[in-house]
């Protein structure tokens, strides 16, 4: 039996309710974060910078649920993606320093005149304009995500296979951006940033404007997840995930409708990146780092495989716990981690929203036996 | 005996070539040692090194303690503690005149002085002394030292240092300016330093072949000599290379073939395989501990106690592991996957928490030590093991899967899991056991890569994606799939490494495997049937 049911909790009043308490939160911790220092309702600039975080990874988080929630394709590599839109942001953030940096050079970043270059590498051509970057943090992450997917799914690699494969691919990213010759800043990676469109990043209002707009990106993408899903596409997509032959025997293309949710979950986990370095500051090849992206499946798992809403509470909530463990006991929180692995892989396989939902009473819903799909395929 | 002859002989040879000045020259020679002009002073230092004159050593080496005195008369003194002896003679000085001075040193005295310990010392009965005196004469090429080498090389009876002794001579006729007289000297010299082969000599030649005042077919054969050079570099690189990439290939193939056992007769990645290496590596530091310990005669072999032991303490542990999390996790290999990686970071910490952060260090016993040169390329005796241990693992677990009950059980669940048990097979059982062995290879593994490696609890992680690479493109259930990956990947990497860098040839290989799977995907050996699962 599959244990990963996909309807209550993805209802569409569910989705408009957590969207809403995203914003809302987003919006309360900006409006606090500009009252007087001696307010008690004050909210420290280090408290607005983690929330940005976790929102930032909650977009991470839901762009995998798409795929493993609703497609069956477990990603141990979409970090890849988030991290690429990361460095499209930072590239941009890189440039806005201009003459201000260590070196003074107004073209180029401090990292390339330490390499002794004296031009522009061509990729980092149009990176002094937001918009551009802005096109770059979703197109370069759909766009490996295309070339990447069309292989994949096209010549039929699934399975603990596709798995691999993803982790293989975020762990050469990693490798090739440490490497300083590619010209992304090697092990330090892009940080130091100054501005944003002329506005001080350092500057409370700023960052209390990020943080909203990061809460309404985060919200627009459950929406839009949400409608992804609820289409008749989403419908397909449930049917490939539970059996995949049938599914291409009843002459729909697996691959395509597979493709096309890989590419946009890559695109919604590229704008999740580029939030994450505004408000975090830095991006190094660390972000590429294959364990970010298993613990970013666990983060959907702990909410709930399949619910959307599911993944942004998991995101949210183990992130929290992680701030919270490697403050008090740093030495245990892997202890805790992968506890949480077992432990929600074991107990919990619906997640804090199939718990939620069991406490309410309502009944699971009918899901299709598994036992078409194991013996169906690819004999 | 025979050696004190030789030298006695040779002793008297030298003063027949050097020497026919006579004892007046000698005479000079010590007073020459105080004269202002350099040259005059090494002309004497050759002079002196080659008197039979028991008191020409004692002054030289005065010298070179600078305990030698001038005085204004030409007269030289050897100090002793407070009081002096008069160095020609050895007679002890009651007085010694006014405006005594100590004779200086510098560069070109020392060198010279460094030449005639080398000349001495190419006439030691140590191979390994007239080794090093060849090395520090090549360094000088010298020309007064021409007849001492070409006698040493006239009585010399080891290979290596009549190797080293060819290349000396051919060194030094080479590093005189070239003269119309001593062409075929020079060429033979070539021609000798040609067979002799190796970087240096090639730097020689290469220097020849580019000199403008050689004589054309000086250069012509000197040119022709540093392309076979060249090529012999190029092919002992190559072999080189191939021999470190069989030697990684054979670490791969024993870390991934215990992941291919699990990976095939369950359909579970198991993630905490590389913590199961990390493991037997700490298992084989402990076992060498306590042998120290308690039986400290046995610590060479305590490697070997590890195996066995680091094979039963992970398969053990591995077999706790299937019982106690995986079998819940039945039919849902992905889940699998997140809990044995959640397994993953609990053992980490756990060994953390035992033994602390830091690198433990595992001895490598002395038998397993250093490295003997095969031609051109040097091959480790450690890497050496690990080649022949993995082989013999895979060996052995070929006959187990063969020819014993468990390996014909497991290959039938590998094949079709459901006729597999209603024919009888207990499948679970056969669970437990596949696991457990998977990890007791991952034990061995972690032992071979403790003697290469350095043994911390991040170990795992630095193999488990190299592992997975391995089985995915080797393909499931077949171990000459893994085989053939194994070596592949290490191999790939390997013969890229010196044209494009280790780090990015590592992302080839990564990239490569990764376009493979997609025409391929499930491997160069996929098991056929229609009892293969999704």
């Amino acid at each position: 039996m599959n244990p990963f049911s996909t309807h209550a909790p993805r209802s569409l009043r569910g989705v408009i309710w957590m969207a809403a308490a995203v914003v809302a939160a987003a919006g309360g911790l900006a409006v606090a974060s500009l009252l007087p220092e001696g307010n008690p309702l004050h909210a420290s600039a280090f408290v607005v910078s983690l929330a940005g975080k976790y929102l930032s990874y909650a977009m991470l988080a839901l762009a995998v649920d798409l795929v493993w929630g609703f497609a069956g394709i477990l990603t141990l590599g979409h970090a890849a993606f988030f991290a690429l839109g990361g460095y499209a942001m930072g590239m941009y953030l890189m440039r806005e320093i201009g003459a201000r940096g260590v070196y003074g050079n107004a073209d180029l970043p401090d990292f390339m005149i330490f390499l002794s270059w004296k031009n522009l590498p061509w990729y980092w051509w149009g990176s002094e304009h937001f918009a551009w970057a802005a096109v770059l943090v979703v197109a370069v992450p759909g766009l490996l995500a295309g070339v990447f997917g069309w292989l994949a799914f096209r010549s039929r690699v699934s399975g603990v296979y596709l798995s691999i494969i993803t982790q293989a691919l975020t762990y050469a990213l990693m490798l090739a951006f440490f490497q300083n010759g590619l010209g992304f800043g090697g092990n330090n990676g892009l940080t130091d940033f100054k501005d944003i469109l002329g506005a001080d990043l350092h500057a409370p209002l700023t960052r209390a404007v990020l943080l909203l707009v990061t809460g309404l990106l985060l919200a627009a993408s459950l929406l839009a997840a949400r409608f992804v899903v609820g289409s008749r596409f989403g419908s397909l997509l449930v049917a490939v995930r539970d059996a995949e032959s049938r599914t291409r025997f009843l002459g729909y293309r697996p691959e395509q409708a597979k493709l096309l949710v890989w590419v946009f979950s890559a695109m919604i986990a590229g704008v999740g990146g580029a939030l994450y370095v505004t408000q975090v500051g830095i991006i190094n090849p660390g972000e590429f780092a294959p364990a970010n992206s298993i613990e970013s499946v666990i983060w959907v798992a702990v909410g709930g495989r399949g619910t959307l809403c599911g993944a942004v509470l998991g995101a949210i909530l183990v992130n929290m716990g992680k701030t919270l463990f490697t403050a008090w006991l740093p030495e245990f929180w892997l202890y805790g981690l992968g506890l949480l692995f077992i432990c929600t892989t074991l107990f919990l396989p619906n997640g804090l929203m199939g718990l939620w939902r069991h406490a309410r009473k309502a009944p699971p819903e009918e899901v299709t036996p598994e036992v078409a799909d194991t013996q169906g395929e690819e004999a | 005996m025979r050696r004190v002859s030789t030298t006695c002989l040779l002793a008297a040879l030298w003063l027949g070539v050097m020497l026919l000045p006579g004892h007046g020259a000698r005479a000079d020679a010590f007073a020459d040692l105080a004269s202002p002009q350099l040259g005059a002073v090494t002309a004497a230092i050759s002079t002196l090194a080659a008197s039979p004159d028991p008191q020409a050593g004692v002054a030289l080496q005065a010298l070179g303690e600078r305990n030698l005195f001038a005085a204004p008369d030409g007269s030289v003194y050897i100090r002793h503690g407070e009081s002096y002896v008069e160095a020609r003679t050895g007679q002890p000085q009651a007085s010694v005149p006014e405006g005594l001075k100590p004779i200086r040193l510098n560069n070109r005295i020392r060198t010279a002085l460094a030449g005639v310990q080398a000349g001495r010392d190419l006439l030691a009965p140590q191979p390994a002394t007239r080794l090093r005196a060849a090395d520090a004469l090549y360094a000088r090429h010298d020309p007064a030292m021409l007849p001492l080498v070409e006698h040493a090389l006239a009585v010399e009876k080891d290979a290596a240092v009549r190797t080293r002794l060819t290349e000396v001579r051919a060194a030094t006729i080479l590093g005189q300016p070239p003269a119309p007289d001593a062409l075929a000297s020079r060429l033979e010299a070539v021609r000798a330093l040609g067979a002799v082969g190796g970087a240096q000599a090639r730097g020689i030649l290469a220097g020849v072949a580019g000199s403008d005042a050689e004589a054309p077919a000086l250069r012509h054969e000197a040119q022709a000599a540093v392309s076979r050079i060249d090529w012999h570099l190029r092919a002992w690189g190559v072999a080189q290379n191939a021999f470190y990439g069989l030697s990684y290939g054979s670490v791969l193939l024993l870390a991934a073939t215990g992941l291919a056992i699990t990976f095939g007769v369950m359909g579970v990645i198991n993630m905490a395989h590389g913590e199961m290496m990390m493991i037997g590596a700490y298992v084989t530091w402990m076992v060498q501990q306590a042998i120290r310990a308690t039986v400290p005669a046995l610590e060479p072999v305590a490697i070997l106690v590890a195996i066995p032991v680091a094979f039963v303490v992970c398969g053990a542990l591995g077999i706790v592991i299937e019982r106690g999390l995986i079998r819940f996790l039945y039919g849902r290999p992905l889940e699998t996957l997140l809990a044995t990686w959640g397994l993953s970071l609990i053992l980490q910490q756990a060994v953390r928490s035992i033994f602390g952060p830091t690198n433990i260090a595992v001895q490598t016993p002395g038998w397993l030590s250093g490295s003997v040169a095969v031609g051109g390329m040097d091959i480790t005796l450690n890497r050496l093991a690990i080649l022949v241990f993995a082989g013999l693992v895979l060996g052995g677990l070929m006959l187990v899967l063969r020819h014993t009950p468990l390996g014909l059980q497991m290959r039938a669940v590998t094949q079709n899991r459901r006729m597999a048990a209603l024919m009888g097979i207990r499948t679970p059982r056969v669970d437990a056991l596949a696991f457990g062995l998977g990890a007791g290879l991952a034990g061995l593994a972690g032992v071979a890569v403790s003697q290469i490696d350095n043994v911390s609890p991040n170990l795992g992680q630095s193999y488990i994606i190299d592992s997975f690479m391995v089985v995915v493109f080797g393909g499931v259930g077949n171990l000459w799939g893994t085989l053939a990956a194994a070596l592949a990947l290490g191999m790939g990497g390997k013969v890229l490494e010196p044209a494009i860098g280790a780090v990015s040839a590592k992302i080839a290989v990564l990239v490569l495997v990764i376009l493979y799977i997609q025409r391929h995907p499930r491997g160069m050996f996929p098991v056929r049937g229609r009892g293969v699962e999704s």
